[in-house]
This record gives C-alpha cells, sequence and structure tokens, in this order.
C-alpha cells in the first residue's frame, strides 16, 4: 500500500507541476489542484499508513491511527479549495478585461 | 485568565478580525463611516502593539493558550521581543497606508478596501504571534487571501493579469509549505514551534535526513514570500502593478518571509540542530545574487515603480546576508536595517504611487511637462531614495554599515554591498533626474493645465502619511543607539532559544503538577501527559482553532 500511495503522490505532483508550468490559464488551475490533491493525501500519509483504526482513545482499545494528520489535512483542504475558486474568478475576470487567457504578462505577443 | 490584560496578546489578531466584516457587513455603503472604523482600527492597533512591545522588553516570551489547551496539543500564540518589534512595525506601516489611502482617494475606486485592509493587518499580526508551524500557515493563508482582493482593488486588465500570476505564484508556495510541515510532522511528530526545537534538539544526526529535507524546503517557501533569488520573479510585476497603497503594505509581506526565516532558524534548526548550517549554506549565496539582482534592477527598469520593486528585492538580499550569518551581533544589524528598509520601501511606493497619479504616461522614466506640486514630490523621492541606496545621513547607511561592520572578513559580501550601493545610488539617481529636473526645461503652453490628480479628495493628506514615514525613518537615524540597544535586547532572546521553549513547555508541567496537587487529579502518577489532554476524546482540540 506504501508503494501504491507513494507512487500516487508522485504521478499526482508531477503532473501538477507539469501543467503549472502551461502558458494559459486554465492548465495552470487544473495543474494547481492536481498539486494542492497531492500534498492532502500526503499530509494524510504523514501519520503513517492505517487501516481500519479508531482515531480516538478509548477503553478496550490499544491500537490507533494519528488524528492530528486528519485535521491539518481537513485545513488543507478548506483552504486549496477556497483559494483554487478565488483564482478562477481572477482569471475569469482577466479573461473578461484582457480577452485572452495568456498567464503571462505581454500574452499577445504569443497569439 | 479573568485578567484583561492578560488577553492583550491576542488583541492584534481578534480587533481586526472584528473590524473587517463589520466594516464589510454593516458599513458597506458609507464610505466615511469605514474611513473611521479603519483609522481607529489602526490606531487602536499602533497602542496595542507599542503596550505589548513595552511588556515584552522585560522578562521572558510570554504565551497565550488558546482556548486554554495546554501546549503541545493546543495552539499558542508567544509574544516575545521579536514578534513585539513585528507588531509595531506593522501597525506604523498600517497607519500610514490607510491616511494615504483615504488622501488619495484609492479605497474609493473599488469595494471593500478597508474591511481588506484589515483582514490583511490580522494576517500578518498573527503570523508575527503564532508560535506554532501550522498556524503559520493558516495566517500566512489568510493574510494571501486579503492581498489577492487588495492587489487586483479597482481592477484593471494588467493588474489583473498580475494579480493572476501572483496568486498562482504563492498557491504553489502553499503547497510547498504543506509539503514541508508534512514532512516534519512525519519525523517529529510535532508542529509547536516549542516542542519542535526540543524533538529536533534530541534527534540523533544518523537519523536527521528527512528532517533536513522538510527544512531546506521550508527554506524554500520562506524565500517565496521573501523574494529571494531564485524566487524573486513574482515580485516585480505584482508591486508595480498594485495599487499604490497596497504596494506599500507589501513592503512588510517580503518581511515575514524573512522574520519566518529568522524565528525558525534560530529556534527549531539551529546550527548545533542534527540540520546543521544547512540554512546559513543555502542563503548566504542566495542572498548576495538577490542583492545584485535587486540593485542592477533598479539601474535596469524603464518605469519608476519597477525600479522600486526592484529596491526592495536588494534589500531583503541585504538584510538575509546579516542574518545568514546566525550571530547575535549580525542580527542586531540586519534588525536595524530590517525596520529601516521598510519603512523607507512603503514611503517610495507611496510617492512613486502620488507621481503617477499627477503625470500623463504613467511612471516611465522620461522627461515630461512639469507636474502639480513637483518640488515637493521631488525632494521627498530625493530623500527616501538616499535612505534606500544608503547613504548619509539617513538609517539605511548606519544599517548597511552595522552590517559590514558584522560581516568584516568576508570579502565579497563588502564587495556585493558596497558596488551594488554605487549601482542603486546611480540607478535613483538617473530615475530621479529624468522624471524630476529635465522636466523642467520642457515648459507646458499656454491653456495647457496639469492634470489633477484623481479623486484627489485631501492630497494633504496623503502627504502626511508619506511625511510621517519619512519622519519616522529620521527619528529611526537619530534615535540610533537606542534602537540598536533595542535590537541588542531581541537578538540576545533570539540566541538563547531555550527562554522560548521553556515559556511554552515548562509552563504546562507546572501547571499540571499544580493541578495534581491541588487535588484535582489524586491519581496523577507519572503519565502527565494523559492527565494534561483532559478531554482527549474531543476531536482535535488543537484544529479547532486553525479553521
Amino acid at each position: 500500500m506504501e508503494a501504491l500511495v507513494a507512487s500516487a503522490i508522485g504521478v499526482m505532483t508531477a503532473a501538477g507541476v507539469y501543467l503549472i508550468l502551461r502558458l494559459r490559464v486554465f492548465p495552470v488551475v487544473l495543474g494547481m489542484t492536481m498539486l494542492t490533491y497531492a500534498v492532502n493525501v500526503f499530509l494524510f500519509a504523514s501519520g503513517r499508513l492505517a487501516v481500519n483504526m479508531p482515531p480516538v482513545l478509548r477503553e478496550g482499545v490499544d491500537t490507533y491511527t494519528d488524528p492530528i494528520p486528519q485535521a491539518l489535512v481537513l485545513t488543507a483542504i478548506v483552504i486549496s479549495f477556497g483559494m483554487t475558486s478565488v483564482v478562477v474568478m481572477l482569471a475569469l475576470g482577466a479573461f473578461v478585461e484582457a480577452g485572452d487567457d495568456y498567464i503571462d504578462l505581454d500574452g499577445e505577443a504569443e497569439k | 485568565m479573568l485578567n484583561l490584560l492578560d488577553h492583550l496578546i491576542v488583541a492584534p489578531v481578534v480587533l481586526p478580525a472584528f473590524l473587517a466584516p463589520l466594516i464589510v457587513l454593516w458599513l458597506r455603503f458609507d464610505t466615511n463611516a469605514q474611513r473611521v472604523f479603519s483609522v481607529f482600527g489602526m490606531l487602536a492597533m499602533l497602542a496595542i502593539a507599542v503596550s505589548l512591545a513595552m511588556r515584552a522588553s522585560s522578562g521572558p516570551p510570554e504565551v497565550y493558550r488558546l482556548g486554554d489547551w495546554e501546549a503541545p496539543f493546543g495552539i499558542v500564540l508567544v509574544l516575545d521581543q521579536l514578534s513585539a518589534l513585528m507588531l509595531v512595525l506593522n501597525a506604523v506601516l498600517g497607519l500610514a497606508i490607510v491616511l494615504y489611502s483615504i488622501g488619495s482617494g484609492w479605497d474609493k475606486r473599488g469595494w471593500h478596501f478597508h474591511s481588506l485592509l484589515q483582514f490583511q493587518m490580522m494576517g500578518i499580526n498573527g503570523a508575527f504571534l503564532t508560535g506554532d508551524a501550522f498556524n503559520l500557515f493558516v495566517f500566512f493563508e489568510v493574510l494571501l487571501i486579503a492581498s489577492y482582493g487588495l492587489m487586483i482593488h479597482s481592477g484593471g486588465r494588467d493588474r489583473l493579469k498580475a494579480g493572476v500570476q501572483y496568486v498562482v505564484y504563492n498557491l504553489a508556495g502553499s503547497t510547498l509549505f504543506l509539503f514541508a510541515l508534512g514532512t516534519i510532522y512525519a519525523t517529529t511528530g510535532t508542529l509547536n514551534m516549542a516542542d519542535l526545537a526540543d524533538k529536533v534538539a534530541q534527534m540523533p544526526a544518523a537519523d536527521a535526513g528527512l528532517l533536513r529535507v522538510g527544512a531546506a524546503l521550508l527554506i524554500l517557501v520562506f524565500a517565496v514570500k521573501a523574494a529571494l533569488v531564485p524566487f524573486q520573479f513574482w515580485l516585480p510585476g505584482t508591486y508595480t502593478n498594485a495599487p499604490g497603497p497596497v504596494a506599500a503594505l507589501f513592503a512588510i509581506m517580503t518581511k515575514i518571509g524573512v522574520y519566518a526565516i529568522i524565528r525558525v532558524y534560530t529556534l527549531i534548526f539551529t546550527p548545533q540542530s542534527p540540520v546543521g548550517t544547512l540554512a546559513h549554506d543555502l542563503l548566504l549565496p542566495a542572498a548576495g545574487v538577490t542583492l545584485v539582482i535587486g540593485m542592477v534592477g533598479i539601474l535596469g527598469a524603464r518605469d519608476m515603480g519597477r525600479a522600486v520593486a526592484y529596491s526592495v528585492i536588494g534589500s531583503v538580499g541585504t538584510m538575509i546576508l546579516a542574518f545568514a550569518q546566525f550571530s547575535e551581533a549580525a542580527t542586531v544589524a540586519g534588525l536595524y536595517y530590517l525596520v529601516h528598509s521598510t519603512l523607507v520601501a512603503g514611503a517610495l511606493f507611496l510617492i512613486v504611487d502620488m507621481v503617477k497619479e499627477r503625470r500623463e504616461t504613467g511612471l516611465v522614466i522620461e522627461a515630461q511637462p512639469p507636474i502639480r506640486n513637483q518640488g515637493l514630490l521631488a525632494s521627498l523621492f530625493f530623500m527616501a531614495a538616499i535612505g534606500m541606496a544608503g547613504m548619509p545621513p539617513l538609517s539605511g547607511f548606519l544599517g548597511k554599515l552595522m552590517i559590514l561592520d558584522v560581516t568584516r572578513g568576508q570579502w565579497w559580501i563588502w564587495a556585493a554591498i558596497l558596488v551594488t550601493s554605487l549601482i542603486a545610488i546611480v540607478g535613483f539617481a538617473r530615475a530621479g533626474s529624468t522624471v524630476f529636473w529635465k522636466s523642467e526645461s520642457l515648459a507646458r503652453e499656454e491653456g495647457d493645465e496639469m492634470p489633477t490628480p484623481e479623486d484627489g479628495t485631501s492630497a494633504g493628506l496623503a502627504f502626511v502619511s508619506v511625511g510621517g514615514l519619512l519622519a519616522a525613518i529620521v527619528a529611526w537615524t537619530v534615535f540610533a543607539g537606542p534602537a540598536s540597544r533595542y535590537m541588542q535586547n531581541v537578538a540576545a532572546q533570539l540566541y538563547t532559544p531555550q527562554a522560548y521553549i521553556s515559556a511554552v513547555m515548562e509552563g504546562a508541567a507546572q501547571r499540571a503538577e499544580a493541578a495534581a496537587q491541588a487535588g484535582a487529579h489524586p491519581e496523577a502518577g507519572d503519565d502527565h501527559d494523559v492527565q494534561e489532554a483532559p478531554h482527549t476524546d474531543a476531536p482535535a482540540p488543537a484544529q479547532a482553532d486553525a479553521h
């Protein structure tokens, strides 16, 4: 399972980085989303991979999974989701104002 | 806990967090009321920051436990002399900016300027106060999301395009921050800074490989915020296209990255820790290149705004050269220069914005017919540029002198600082003389009116704000002696991290013992840890605050 999760994070990060380096806004937003997925899974895994174990202390249970990364990842998901919607709105505004969705400041030269 | 003064530590975060929604929800259509609340909010923040600084200047760091959860489990705010200094600096700059935005009418050119400004203050103050690494991330996001709104305030094609770049760059930086925190949590099992410092110091050097990865990732994150080479690309475009007062506020944004570097690498990943001199080795060459690129950029810029933006990059390089020495004396010099360069960069952005309002062709460095208030603006620009370039008699000179003094023997740092100062002087002299002096020879034709600044409701207030910042720089020069003595205390506290750690960690242990003796937990034995978390089955208290 470790190999599966690790390679999934790696592939998603690579795809995210590749897409962020594109010239148009849409692939960049997709890349950001991909990258935040990757980091969320990574944060989740930072408390070790444990299946079917409770995150809370309880009578009669002596193996636990770490609850902190779950709380961290919840915060990270909320923030990254909000940030993605901000960047979508901003990109839309820039597209309406400028008439193109190139990410660099002198986009016309590329047309 | 009933004493109100105990809660003053959290006030720099709570006050703007209360004001911002108030302004946006209740005073949405009443510009005057917004302005009153915003100005009084800033004044109150300054008063709070000064009183906190006076409190912090004697005694060990003070700890404020949010929700009264004990240290490694809950989030703590820690007030030490460095955070107090940064709070005061932020409040001074914030006050100048809110006055300028009112005087120049910038706050009326779009929606929600004042509430976004308050949210930004909340994020910045929180980042300076927090004693928890993940909470630092959360406050970074708070200040960033407010800065996204401020950056595109009043819209326009170029500004929105630059805004998209800025947001994407910082989102990538935030992702990197999370990767770093995940790595550090996976190796140490904690994110409380004091607890981290303890755990990192105890880690055997052979096991520290992954930790070193985390520490290096954190340097990258903070370098993005501080605009260190090779992560400086976002800065010139952003600062040039942002509204004037917002660019001035961003003068402290790079310093947040610098603050985080100082905090994390003097407290947690010290040169004595298993991570070793990683920070020193990475930061020193990066700072040298940053300094050169920034100062050469001033000379190369074709636009005054861009020249000032590059001078911010250069000044960050200068101060990191000092901080990367990781010695007490060098930190004193770096801190003195940090305060100076924040104030002077803020003043320069405001002056340049006033010039832009009065010119037909924006900020391009070319001769134009004279503008309104030409003489006054020229002398203000002259003064601020002297400060930024580091010429006598202003504090930039003293700051650079102190940095040269502590880096004696490292010839390449001397060469870099001295040569780039000359380049900066030439760059600013060229920009200033072309824009202000050449224009005197181009007389206006009869009937050709000087353009008046847009919405120039009370230009006097804008000048008051710039004058206030410059007066602060003069005061910083005149009182250089007391200031550097204060900085010595700050640095001394930074380089005895044990006081910080014990303030956060031992307080918890003592309280648990006292509670045990008082009979609250008669069965308290050796396992304090379980006793200190009385509601262990409540879902993750630490993060309930973070949302």
